[in-house]
Parts: structure tokens; sequence; C-alpha cells
């Protein structure tokens, strides 16, 4: 037998009403690896796991495990179940419980009901909490954490339970640079004592970094399984999506900053403030300029977004439109004179789970258009047919609840939503967050042709590289204060780390 | 044909109508003629129809009409207002003392009913801002009004069960001379259709189910939570002095304390049995009014059956069990997996079908 | 600061309501304490008023039911200053809440304890401490579980003969069957089970056949239902026996609209109980045939058993049944309705 295998999975296959979501894929996870497993949206990646924890029972096929050293399949019929045979997953949308505290959170659903003992519950986290690092207290409730820490709260909770086969399904996309190294150290640490862990990021860059074998998926099918080494990441990428690629290098034609004085900005505020956003702030942008905010997490980028479309209460500032004083104190205000918002938090601020693919693109254009004027349902048929086409949005059928398509064919139909509105200015926050590279790529590019029809837009990303593909302005936030602007040749890596760190960038 | 098959069976409505089906068979089973209709000649000398169904129809419609506006209430407030019988014992009390203070006239029960309308609006909107304002758990914001309302309208009536009498209120509350129909079947009907064309012509169903969903997306696309939780509940108000005023019609005496007793809990239920979470977002509307009419159709058959009056709610509660349990995600998911097991081949020709 | 302030004013218009719901329920002299407060009762008399004879009233709250506010008023109109009383009084459902507020009067020194209890049960404490502070405890209305030497005297009525009564009436029709609907209170309350057992009796007997027996919970509408349910079946009755006046009307309401014909010398004799003025109209009219009456009135009787202590008589008896009245469609005056009717 070979005993270095922890986990294998031979001819998957799962439908759902409709679509084929595996079809006979296989997977073998060795002992002490770090194992990506990528594919793009709806590749499988997801569905995989879900059936290998037993959210969703296979059509077909076995899963291994091995056990005190024989592999002996399983069948896993509960996350819970997974738990116990030492499958645990950390998901990429926390699933935690915001209002218990971190301790509670550590030890909910493990015990074997037997009584609870707080203070042991409580010593023991803090432990836990100490040998990892994680700022957070043990009887603080955990909503009052940031994502972040959330995020290794549930990663921590996990590591806890002595798993065998540890799935981080996409736990980096709300770290920043710090503490994504300190999960890495985490999980060599966690490797060398011979947990298998299978990582699922949209960051090549990481999985360049940590992981030692690559499992390609696409549309539910195995492509095929890689040594590290051998496969450079054009190939990756190609791979993933099927087609060889120059779309990353074609992004490379970003406009220069137009700044003739001629016109006056599409949008221009003043003194600007927010109940979220404290410290006041000017900015401007200009008719089909690309502009962006950024700085680590936390460092108010997202905040100063949302005072310009007045998504937190306003409590001071000018604003002027095309030159023109007006007045935002709320989002329809902003919708009116033609901004648009996508949400950081797409689940929480930007889809509505329940509804159709359709009522969620055109929910933005039927606000503006009145409560007493209803779209026909030819119409809004019409309005989301387009843009379901225009955007490629994948989905089985436009009443198909949006809650059940991929996170990036989510984020899509909330891009769908506010490009209806036909805005001339549009505030991207975080579009490409837990999204697969592939639509990573299609939202830059739209975004590029948006500007060149004319769209003014502020792009907020954490990946810098997407920000310096896109933008012909950065500004840059420490501490909840704009510390510095970038623009032209001064746009470079080094200068935005040095601006953000504090010090003299080499250009000024 | 197949298309629209499937629709319907993914659709909220599938499993009240499942079950008001039956609870229909069961009773033709038991008795034939249990829905038969016979014409009779009434005390006031008019042609009217009676029957088990008319009696159904006709019973349900305070909770039909009830169950509309709390359908509305739990979509956007993600809770149920518990005060709506109160409220409703508030507003007939309203139309028996504008009705005994003057001449029985149709003017003056008009202008009765919008007092008692404006009245019950007042109290919803104060419901309303607890809950939408202050944020407050509507179950626990209604329940200062589900404890003060009947002593309101006991203040109201003065301690004693006022009686009116007229041919008018007779008219309202059983049949108008000529047409066979009791009228509050016919108030229901207009109502319903008055508020379906209200959410035709409106955007209120939209905004309600958005509010109710993700009420962070409903403020940053322009909705404002405050006004469509306040629409509700006025909306609501609307509903309440409807049914009160009917069912003070339908005798003719106001007793505050049990008119509409226990009311609020078969409005859940009405909701709950047609497809709408209690935790709100989604809504049937029509979904509520057959669950209202199921919960009607349950207890005339039980009177019909003859269950003994201490049993009755035990053998109301069973039913009510099966049909919620029936229509819990996990028994769902079940039956949708016995459903693929046995259709496996059906849909595997399907997809390669599509495929191809 | 402004939410505070919002609160706040929330807070005072919500107990406002709360307030002028029940503030006309409190009798106007002495207490106004709300029916549904938890605040132990109003302080009685102040030793500037002696010469007043002090008493604490614990009832049920006249918001109950047609019989408790004319109980209620029954007792306001008996005992005030006119008639020489410094009356406290406290309102209602929960026993416990009764309890603290009977306690309470004992420790502010009422010279009399007059009791409603809202339950049975636990009230051998209270009172024995009322004795020991020299209180002397009337029962009114309901009994309680407690030892005869706890209390002076009890003015109860009796339910069940109450039910007797009406029963003894519709034999004495003398119709040639009895098809008997019986719509029924609240399950379990006091008149529900006094109302209910004799007509039992004779449906064990019988000698009347029960069409339906079913519960309304004294609710007009959903007696309604229950009628309309058993014409609607076909099945024939010629009786409804209805545990109250509103249930009765709404009986009544489905025959009328079923044509069917109600009254003295008609298809279906109707009986009521309570005997609301309304009710007893309709008795006059002919339209029903029989309402009896479970007196809310023992506040004279009361009094008069008070001033007989005051004088130094000891009393006869410890349990009173209070005397029920029944009227009959063919000998009920207008008299009758003004002298016994409760309500307008």
């Amino acid at each position: 037998m070979q005993n270095d295998i922890a986990l294998s999975m031979r001819k998957i296959n799962k439908s759902f009403p409709g679509v084929q979501a595996l079809h006979d894929v296989d997977f073998t996870l060795y002992k002490g690896e770090i194992h990506a497993l990528m594919g793009e949206n709806g590749a499988g990646k997801s569905t995989l796991i879900k059936v290998l924890t037993g959210v969703y029972p296979k059509d077909s096929g076995q899963i291994y495990l091995n056990l005190d050293g024989t592999n002996k399949e399983i069948t896993v019929k509960s996350p819970y179940e997974a738990q116990n045979l030492g499958i645990s997953t950390v998901y990429q949308e926390i699933t935690l419980c915001p209002n218990l505290t971190v301790a509670e959170n550590m030890f909910i659903g493990r015990g074997n009901y037997r009584m609870v003992n707080w203070r042991s519950m409580k010593k023991k986290t803090t432990d836990i909490l100490s040998k990892l690092n994680i700022p957070a207290r043990a009887t603080q409730q955990l909503g009052t954490c940031s994502l972040a820490v959330q995020q290794m709260v549930a990663i921590a909770r996990a590591v806890d339970m002595d798993c065998k086969v540890l799935i981080l399904d996409e736990p980096t996309s709300s770290l920043d640079e710090q503490e994504v190294e300190k999960l890495f150290s985490l999980m060599r640490e966690l490797k060398s004592r011979g947990v298998g862990i299978i990582f699922i990021t949209h960051f090549l860059e990481q999985v360049y970094e940590i992981c030692d074998r690559i499992t390609v998926l696409r549309n539910g099918e195995l492509v095929g399984e890689y040594e590290i080494k051998d496969l450079p990441r054009v190939q990756l990428i190609s791979k993933m999506m099927g087609k060889d690629l120059d779309d990353i290098s074609s992004l490379q034609n970003r406009k220069p900053l137009d700044e003739k004085a001629d016109t006056p900005p599409v949008y221009e505020a003043v003194g600007l403030s927010s109940l979220e956003c404290a410290n006041a702030f000017d900015f401007k942008i200009t008719k089909g300029e690309v502009n962006g905010f950024t700085g680590l997490l936390g460092s108010g980028r997202s905040e100063s977004v949302r005072a310009i479309f007045a998504a937190d209460k306003i409590t001071g500032g000018r604003m002027k439109i095309n030159g023109k004083e007006i007045k935002i104190k709320k989002p329809k205000n902003a919708m009116m004179h033609g901004i648009g918002y996508l949400p950081e938090d797409r689940k929480r601020d930007g889809i509505v789970e329940d509804l159709s693919v359709r009522e969620n693109i055109i929910l933005a254009l039927q606000v503006m258009k009145g409560f007493f004027r209803p779209f026909s349902r030819s119409e809004a048929e019409a309005f989301a047919d387009e843009y379901i086409k225009l955007l490629g949005i994948k989905t089985a059928s436009m009443d198909t609840p949006i809650k059940s398509l991929s996170g990036g064919n989510q984020q899509k139909a909330i891009l769908a939503r506010w490009l209806l509105t036909n805005p001339q200015y549009l505030i991207l926050d975080e579009p490409t967050r837990g999204i697969d590279v592939g639509t990573k790529v299609e939202i830059q590019k739209l975004v590029l042709r948006l500007a060149e029809d004319g769209v003014s837009v502020t792009f907020i990303s954490s990946e810098i590289e997407e920000m310096l593909r896109t933008c012909s302005r950065l500004i840059v936030m420490r501490d909840r204060k704009i510390v510095g602007e970038l623009k032209g040749e001064e746009m470079t890596q080094d200068n935005i780390m040095h601006t953000i760190a504090g010090e003299a960038g080499q250009n000024g | 044909m197949g298309n629209g098959l499937k629709k319907f069976a993914g659709s909220q409505l599938v499993i009240p109508l499942f079950a008001l089906f039956l609870l229909i068979v069961f009773n033709l089973i038991r008795d034939v003629e249990f829905f038969s209709l016979t014409i009779a000649t009434n005390n006031q000398g008019n042609t009217v129809l009676s029957g088990n169904l008319i009696s159904i129809l006709n019973g349900a419609s305070a909770v039909a009409i009830l169950s509309i506006g709390m359908t509305l209430v739990t979509s956007s407030c993600k809770g149920q207002d518990i005060s709506v019988a109160a409220g409703a014992a508030i507003a007939g009390s309203v139309f028996v003392s504008v009705l005994r203070a003057n001449e029985i006239t149709i003017p003056v029960i008009i202008l009765a009913f919008l007092l008692c309308c404006a009245v019950s609006i007042l109290f919803s909107t104060f419901n309303g801002v607890l809950v939408a304002v202050f944020k407050i758990q509507p179950m626990i914001a209604t329940l200062i009004l589900f404890s003060a309302g009947r002593s309101i309208a006991y203040w109201i009536n003065g301690g004693a069960t006022p009686t009116i009498s007229s041919p008018l209120l007779v008219s309202i509350g059983g049949f108008i001379p000529g047409i066979p129909i009791p009228t509050p079947i016919i108030i229901m009907v207009i109502f319903l259709i008055l508020i379906s064309l209200v959410l035709r012509f409106t955007n209120l169903g939209l905004y309600t189910q958005v509010v109710g969903i993700n009420e962070g997306t409903a403020h940053l696309n322009g909705i404002n939570p405050v006004w469509i939780k306040l629409t509700a509940f006025m909306i609501l108000g609307v509903c309440v002095a409807t049914a009160g005023c009917i069912t003070v019609c339908r005798i003719g005496l106001i007793n505050h304390e049990t008119l509409l007793l226990d009311v609020e809990m078969d409005v859940i239920l009405a909701v709950a049995i047609g497809g709408t979470a209690l935790s709100g977002g989604k809504f049937s509307l029509f979904g509520s009014v057959i669950g209202a009419y199921i919960i009607q159709a349950l207890t005339v058959t039980l009177y019909a059956m003859k269950v003994p009056s201490s049993a009755v709610k035990a053998y109301k509660a069973l039913v009510i069990i099966i049909i919620v349990l029936i229509s819990s995600p996990v028994v769902k998911e079940h039956a949708i997996n016995l459903r693929n097991k046995l259709f496996k081949k059906q849909v595997k020709t399907e997809i390669s079908m599509k495929a191809s | 600061m402004k939410k505070i302030l919002a609160l706040l004013l929330v807070f005072v218009l919500a107990s406002g309501l709360a307030a002028c719901g029940s503030a006309p329920a409190a009798p106007a002299p002495s207490s106004s304490a709300p029916a549904p407060s938890k605040d132990a009762p109003s302080a009685p008399a102040t030793p500037a008023d002696s010469g007043l004879i002090k008493v604490g009233i614990v009832n049920n709250p006249p918001s109950e039911s047609g019989y408790r506010a004319a109980n209620v008023a029954d007792f306001e109109k008996v005992f005030n200053e006119a008639n020489g009383y410094k009356a406290s009084t406290f309102y209602s459902l929960k026993n416990d809440e009764q309890l603290n507020a009977a306690a309470q009067f004992i420790t502010d020194g009422v010279d009399y304890l007059l009791i409603s209890a809202a339950a049975t049960d636990g009230w051998t404490n209270v009172l024995e401490n009322a004795k020991q502070a020299g209180v002397k405890v009337f029962l009114f209305d309901r009994m309680m579980n407690v030892d005869e030497s706890l209390f002076e005297a009890a003015v109860v009525s009796d339910m069940a003969e109450e039910g007797r009564m009406a029963v003894q009436w519709l034999i004495d029709q003398k119709l040639p069957e009895y098809n008997v609907v019986h719509i029924q209170g609240a399950m379990g309350s006091d008149a529900q089970i006094g109302r209910t057992g004799a007509l039992d009796a004779e449906f064990e007997k019988g000698t009347m056949k029960r069409v339906i027996q079913q519960t309304a919970t004294w609710d007009e509408a959903t007696a309604k239902q229950i009628v309309e349910s058993v014409i609607n079946s076909g099945e024939k009755f010629n009786v409804i026996y209805a545990e109250n006046d509103g249930m009765a009307k709404g009986a009544v309401a489905a025959l009328d609209e079923a044509g069917i014909t109600h009254g003295v010398d008609k298809e279906v004799v109707i009986m009521g109980f309570d005997c609301n003025k309304w009710a007893l109209r309709e008795l006059l009219a002919g339209n029903w045939n029989y309402d009896g009456q479970c007196s809310p009135f023992q506040a004279s009787v009361i009094d008069s058993m008070i001033k007989d202590v005051e004088a130094g008589k000891t009393l006869p008896e410890k349990i009173v049944i209070n005397e029920e009245k029944f009227f009959d469609a063919r000998t009920i005056t207008q008299a009758d309705i003004d002298t016994y009717g409760l309500g307008d």
C-alpha cells in the first residue's frame, strides 16, 4: 500500500439539475504536501470540496482516506462526519457565528455534547491564539474582529481539531500580506507534521510560493496533475482557461492621464467626510479616467469610496458633478447623478441572494426609474438577456436565484446591474476578489473599455498588479488618511510600498 | 408545456396547493356531498348560496385579508406582527362607536370605515416605527399593542359589548340583496385584486423582498428600508381595519375580548403554509391566501367530523405540523433526491441531449 | 443623543397607550392602579379620614368580560365614601400579582379584604397573615382552596346550578324531541364547566340528542361557523344552547342566513347566558327563548355582612350562594331588562 497517500478520490461524478458539475474527477493528496486545486469559475473546485466534506452527496465514485496506514473507502454524509474523520475545511466565506465569542466559535459543534467547561475552553483558546499569533481575545465577540482575524480564527479552529486533511478554500482573499505570511508559516508547520493541505486560491503568486503540486480542473473535468516546477504560470493559466492567452499582456495599454483643465472633473469633492470616514478628504476624477485607492486592508480606502457614494451617513463636504454643485446625501442621490458603486462585500451588500439573476440585474435601474414605474416583464427580460450575453454570465436561466451562481458570475451580475444604469462614474471596490483568473482579466479589460467609452472609474483591488495595469492615478492611504498620490511614471510597486510605509519614494 | 410544469413544481405555491388538494380529496371521500352547494332563502328573504364551500371561503376572509398584510410585513421586516387581532378589536370598536353615534346610512358607514382605517394605520405605524426605525424585533415591538390593544378597545367601548343592527350592516357581514355570495368573500376578492394591482403597477413587491433578503444591498441601491417597512405596516393597518369591520358586521356586535381571538396565530400560520419564510425574503401573497383557506377548511372539516371540543386544537396542530414538515427544506431535499434517483435516466438523457 | 431622546419618546408614548387603555378601568374614587400594572396597590387611607371603613378589593380586571365589568361597577357603586368606605382596588388576571396586592393591603392596614381570586390555589399563607393582622376576609364570586376558618364569608356563584336551571327550563318546554346544538365557552373555564354539566347529564341519559358539541371559545364568529357546519351537514336540530349571549347571537346569524326561523314558537329554540341588555331585548322581541344569569351583583350582600360584623353580630352562614336568575321570552318585561340587564 502507498502509505504516504492521505486522501484519494476516484471517478467522482456529481450533477445538479441540468448541469454535470463533476465528471469522472480523480484527485490524490499526499501526506505532508500542500496541493493547489486550481480552476476557473464553475470548474468544479468548490463542488469537489463539498462532495469530499459531505455537503453534497456524490452521484458515483469513491473516496479513500488513509486511516491508520491503510486506505479505506469512506462515505461522508455531513461536514460533521468529515470533521470527525479528520477532514477540516475553512471556507471562502466565513461560516462562524459573529455573535458568539472567539472561544465559543473555536469549540462550537465539536464537543461530544458533554458539559461545557467555560474556563478550560477559554484557556485553551487563549493558548492557541497566542501560539498562532492571532490578535484576538478568547472572550471577544467574533463579529468585532476584522475579517482577516475572523478568517484566522476559522483556520485556528480547524488546526486545533487534529485534522489529517485541511482544506483551505480561498483563505487569503481577505488577508493582507503580513497575515498571509503568518498563515503560510502555519501551513508549513502543519505540512511538516504530515498534514495534507488542499489549497484553493486565485492568487497565482501564492500558489507558486507555497504549493508542491497542482491539480487543474476545467468545466467539471480533470485537466491534469502537475509538479509545481513543471508548470510555469502561463501554462497554468492556459490550462485553466483551456486556451492560450495573451490577454494579460494585451492589458498593458492603459491611457495616460488626460489632465487638460478645460473640462471640469466628472466628480469632485472637497472636504468630504462620513461617519465611517472621519478624516475629510478631497478627491476628483476626470472623464474617462481610471484611478484607484490603495493601501493596506483597513487603511480606509473602502470607507473613502463609500463616502463618495454616500453609502455611510455624510457628515461634511461639498461635491460637484461636471462642475455643478450638487448634494449627495444618500445612495439614491448618487445614483441619480450617474454614479454606480460595486461594494466590497458582495454577499452582504451586493447580491440579493434569493432573487433571480434578472431581478438582481435590473434592481438599480428600476430604483432610478421610480417606485411607481416598474419595468414590464419583457423589458426586464430584455435587459437581463442583453447583459447576461454581454458579460458572459454563466447561469442556467435568468430566473435562477443568484445565490446558486458561482462567485465570479455573481460579481458579473452586480457589474451588469450598474452598467445597465449607464453611469458616468463607476466605483468598483474589490471587483476581482474571490473570483477566478479568467473573470479577473475580463473585468480589468472591461474597466479599460469603459474608460475608452468615456466612463470614469475608481478601481480598488488588493492586488497591486491589477491596479498598476488599469489605473492612471493612484491615491495611497494609510491609517484612514490619504498619504500620497502617484501617477504616470511614479506608479511602480516600489513607490507604492514606500508611500504606504511612509518613506519618501524614489521619485518624490 | 413541460417547462411550465417544471416552473410550477419549483414555485412556492406547490405545497399549499397540494395540502389544499389533499384536504378536499379527504373530505370528498368522507362525504361526497361535502362541497355541494344549495340554494336557500334567508330570513331577510334573499336567495343565497350555502354549503361548506361557501362556509370555508366566507369564514376565512378575515384571516385571508390579514395574511396579505402579514406577508408583506413578514417579508420586509423578517418578523411578524402579533397585534393584528388586538388591532382589529380597536378598529372594530371605533367602527361601532361611530355607527352608534350616528344614524346608520351608507355615507356614515363609509366614514366610519375610513376613520377606523385611519386609527388602524396610526397604531400600525407605531409598530412600524418601533420595528423600522428603532430596529426592535417585530414580535417584541408588537407585543406592546398585543397586550394593550384589547384594553384600548375596552376603553373605546366603555366596557360594554355594544351591538349595532341595520340591514346595511347585514349586507356587509352577510349578503347583499340579490347577490347570492356572502359579501365578505366579495370584499376579500376585491382586496386581493387591489393588492395585485398595487404589486403590478408599483415596485412594492421587488423592494419588499430586497429589503427582507438583504438590507445592505437595498440601501446601496437607493431603496430606503425604513419606508418600505413602514409601508408594509400601513398596508397591514388597512387589512386589520377591514378584517375588524367585516367581523363586526357579521354578528352586529363587538366583544373586544373575543373579537378575532388568537387569530394572529392563524394568520402567521397561513403565511408560513403559503411558502413565505418567517425569516423574511421572498414572499407569495397567493400562497398566504391559500394558507388561510387551508386553515379554515381544516376547521370546518373538524366541525363536520364532530371532533370533541377539547381535541380540536390538537388535531389542528397535528395537520399543521405535517404541512410545515413537508415544506421544510430538509424534507424537500430528500424529496428531490428521491426524485433524482427515480428519474435518473431521464435526467441523464436530457443532459446528453443538451450537450449534443 | 437624538436616538435616545426619540426612544424615550416612544417609551412614554407606549406607556401612555397602555395607561389610557386601562385608566378608565380603575374605579374613580381612590385607586388609579392600571389593570395590568405590577405595581403594588396604591396606599389606602391616611389616618386623617378615619371613621371610614378601610377595604381592600382584589378583583379581576373589568376588561375580562361583560360580567366582570358589571361586577366591578357594582362594587364601585357600593364601596365608596358616600357609603362609609375607603376602598382601594387592585385588578389582575394573574394569581401571583393578586397575592402580592393582597399582602400589600394587609401591610397597609385595611380593615377588610375582599377577594375574587384569579386561581383557587396558593392563598393560605396570605389569608393566615390577614388573620394574624386582624384583617377580616370576604370572598366573592369565586371560592378558593383554603380552610373555612380563614375567611368570614364567601358570596359565590354556583355555575352548576345555573346550568341545571337552564336544562330544567328546557325540559319543561316539553318539546317532542330534543336535538341540541351545544356551543361551549372556552374549555376549562368555570362558566363553561358549570353550564355544560347539566346538559351533558341529559345527553348521557339519552333524553336529549347531541347534534354537535363544540367550543367557540366565547367567540361569536366561531359560533356562527359551528352552526353553519351543522346546517351544511343537513342534520336536524331544534335547540341551540350557547353558553353566552355573544355565541348565541353568532348562532342566530347563521340561522338567519340559512333561512331557519328561531325564537318563541319557531323552528329552533335559542338559549343564551349572561343577560346582556341587548340579549334580553331579543328575548322581549321573541327572537330568543331563554337567557340565564350568573349574577355579578354581590357588593350589597357583602356590604350588609360587613355592617353586621361591625355591629358585632355573627354571620349565620360561611358560604352564601348568590341567587341566580333566568328569563323566559314569554314572561320577560321591560322592567326586568332595566333592572337585571348588563351593559346597555
